[in-house]
């Protein structure tokens, strides 16, 4: 681990900035340990040639003096958002060798001002999972090890590539995306910082949909400073996705402070839930009297639909993932599977068969069901009407105060391997799932570590596009926990 | 209301997923513990409560109806699975 890698995205600006090294020195060494740490499985394509030409155009414009924000940076993408040209997989079989004529919004934003793209991130199939286990290219290996054990530990999911490689110190930042968590939850079990911004705030044009009402795209990276400048590039208004909010970017990174003086901090009451690991538990108290020392005043407050919300959330996400991924016919784009002497009905069924990993097709399945007459009403519908529920609990709790202080997850990294049932493995997202049904933005913050020597992340919560007082309090709890462990190399 | 093996039938026709009978069936525990998991939405008084379709309280927003691509014919054939004369090419299906 070269002493590069392990700067900040501030840190190498103003490095390049000031020519202590070149974009060309710092994007090869990572694109160096982008090659020593393949044994992670964190990447599903590389773009060294890509990377490195972008790194000299970067050195070209420090040399004119027309460097864009992020001139140099090397970053990865989550492989669900679209690079034109590179192949796009959303970790599926279905995708085939799709290669899109296209550029999304946000990576576009990133070049625009440019960054350069180490390549395409490992995820769960199709954004779906909390360990990124379910991917048709292998699952991805945290480089996080508790200690005295080699056991290998999964990084999260389903930004569980993004979360690997920039706590491994191979990419200096990443984009990642979050239907219930997949943002925050890698984010908190890979010892890094995630936010998910409000809903809007960013262009889902050249996302891989999974649920278009849930799905966010933000960033991961090792600082709070680091995920404000990467959100006020990639943010903004993009006429071609119809939910963009049409609203200026606001300066995240020029007014943030760690001085919470005048703030409300609520604590939800619910959230102190059975099968919580104590640790957490600590960390979590412990961080409520950081921010208590940083000016804020701490109040109790209660998200009664907390447990409903769960639920609605599997009803809402299954039945628009059903409808998103119905777009997979082995016609136009990705695998086709063509039996002998088939017709046109025979090509979805086996295409969809052979592309759709186990959970992608349960969850299809589930999808489709609560779509039909006879669980319409009583589950899709009411699920929507617990959504409606669950957003009033917030707007209510932020009469009381300006933000939430939560856990990220419930416990810490676990075995690859150890995943229980697909249900069980959504009480990690329990403490995310509420936020994404009502669009708020959320950071994760690591704020400890446990016995184990593994991180531990905090999450907190603003009001309805309060980006600032999110990544203000984060950088509060970033500076009072000053968490600095890092994964020992054994890759 | 449990599922069954018939219902799953219907759902994997309608997604168009082939499985086979075998297959079927041991979804159906498997969607009935899903089934079972949400349950608890049942709990939850709704009574009067409208629903959320999205939480951007907007209309989606007019555009003029403008061709803005060109013409991308010979790009989008480049990741078609089987393609003829331009076109995306199926199985014959009018017989």
């Amino acid at each position: 681990m070269s002493n590069l890698t392990n700067l900040s995205i501030t840190a190498m600006l103003s490095g390049l900035g000031a020519k202590d090294f070149s974009a060309r020195e710092l994007v090869q060494a990572h694109v160096d340990a982008v090659e020593g740490a393949r044994t992670l499985n964190s990447f599903i394509t590389e773009t060294p040639e890509a990377a490195l030409a972008a790194a000299d155009a970067a050195d070209k414009a420090y040399a004119d003096g027309t460097s864009g924000k992020l001139a140099g940076i090397p970053l990865g993408i989550k492989d669900n958002l679209a690079t034109k040209g590179d192949r796009l997989t959303a970790a599926s079989n279905i995708l085939g060798e799709f290669k899109p004529p296209y550029e999304s919004f946000v990576t576009n934003q990133l070049k625009q001002a440019g960054a350069s793209i180490l390549g395409k991130l490992n995820l769960d199939e199709f954004a779906m999972g909390v360990s990124n286990e379910s991917s048709a290219f292998g699952p991805v290996v945290s480089p996080w090890r508790a200690n005295g054990s080699d056991d290998k530990l999964v990084p999260g999911g389903s930004s569980g590539g993004s979360a690997a490689a920039v706590a491994a110190r191979i990419v200096a930042g990443a984009l990642g995306t979050d239907t219930g968590g997949s943002i925050r939850q890698p984010a908190a079990l890979s010892g890094i910082v995630g936010l998910k911004p409000s809903y809007g705030r960013c262009s889902r044009w050249g996302a891989v949909a999974l649920a278009s009402s849930l799905d966010h795209i933000g960033p991961m990276a090792r600082t709070v400073e680091d995920c404000a400048l990467l959100l006020e590039v990639m943010a903004g208004f993009d006429a071609n996705d119809s939910t963009s909010l049409d609203l200026p970017v606001p300066e995240w990174t020029a007014n943030l402070s760690p001085d919470l003086k005048g703030k409300r901090v609520g604590i939800p009451s619910e959230y102190r839930a059975d099968g919580i690991n104590p640790e957490v538990v600590a960390a979590w108290d412990k961080a409520a009297d950081w921010l208590r020392d940083a000016g804020a005043e701490i109040v109790e407050i209660s998200l009664p639909h907390t447990d409903a919300a769960l639920a609605a959330y599997y009803v809402i996400s299954s039945a628009e993932a059903s409808s998103n991924l119905s777009r997979y016919d082995g016609i136009r784009f990705g695998l086709r599977v063509q039996p002998e002497n088939g017709n046109l009905d025979d090509i979805y069924y086996a295409t969809r068969k052979a592309g759709f990993g186990p959970d992608a097709r349960r969850r299809v399945l589930f999808g489709t069901l609560v779509l039909t007459a006879d669980f319409f009403e009583s589950h899709y519908v009411r699920a929507q009407k617990v959504r409606t529920l669950v957003i009033q609990d917030f707007t209510k709790a932020f009469e009381a105060c300006d933000l939430l202080l939560t856990p990220t997850a419930p416990n810490a990294a676990f075995p690859l391997g150890a995943s229980a049932s697909q249900t069980d493995a959504y009480l990690n997202d329990m403490f995310t799932i509420p936020t994404s049904l009502a669009g708020l933005p959320a950071i994760s913050v690591p704020a400890a570590t446990n016995a184990q020597g593994l991180p531990l992340g905090l999450q907190l919560i603003g009001k309805p596009l309060d980006e600032q007082s999110v990544l203000n309090a984060g950088l509060a709890l970033q500076q009072a926990a000053g968490f600095d462990a890092l994964p020992e190399r054994w890759w | 209301m449990a599922v069954d093996e018939k219902m799953v039938a219907r759902a994997a026709k309608l997604a168009r997923i082939g499985l086979t009978s075998d297959e079927q069936a041991a979804l159906v525990p498997e969607l009935n513990n899903i089934f079972d998991w949400v349950s608890k939405l049942q709990d939850v008084d709704v009574e009067g409560v409208e629903q959320t379709i999205s939480v951007v309280q907007s209309a989606p927003a007019w555009r003029d109806d403008n061709v803005t691509a060109d013409n991308l014919q010979d790009v989008l054939m480049q990741n078609a699975p089987a393609s003829a004369h331009g076109f995306f090419a199926v199985p014959k299906v009018v017989e």
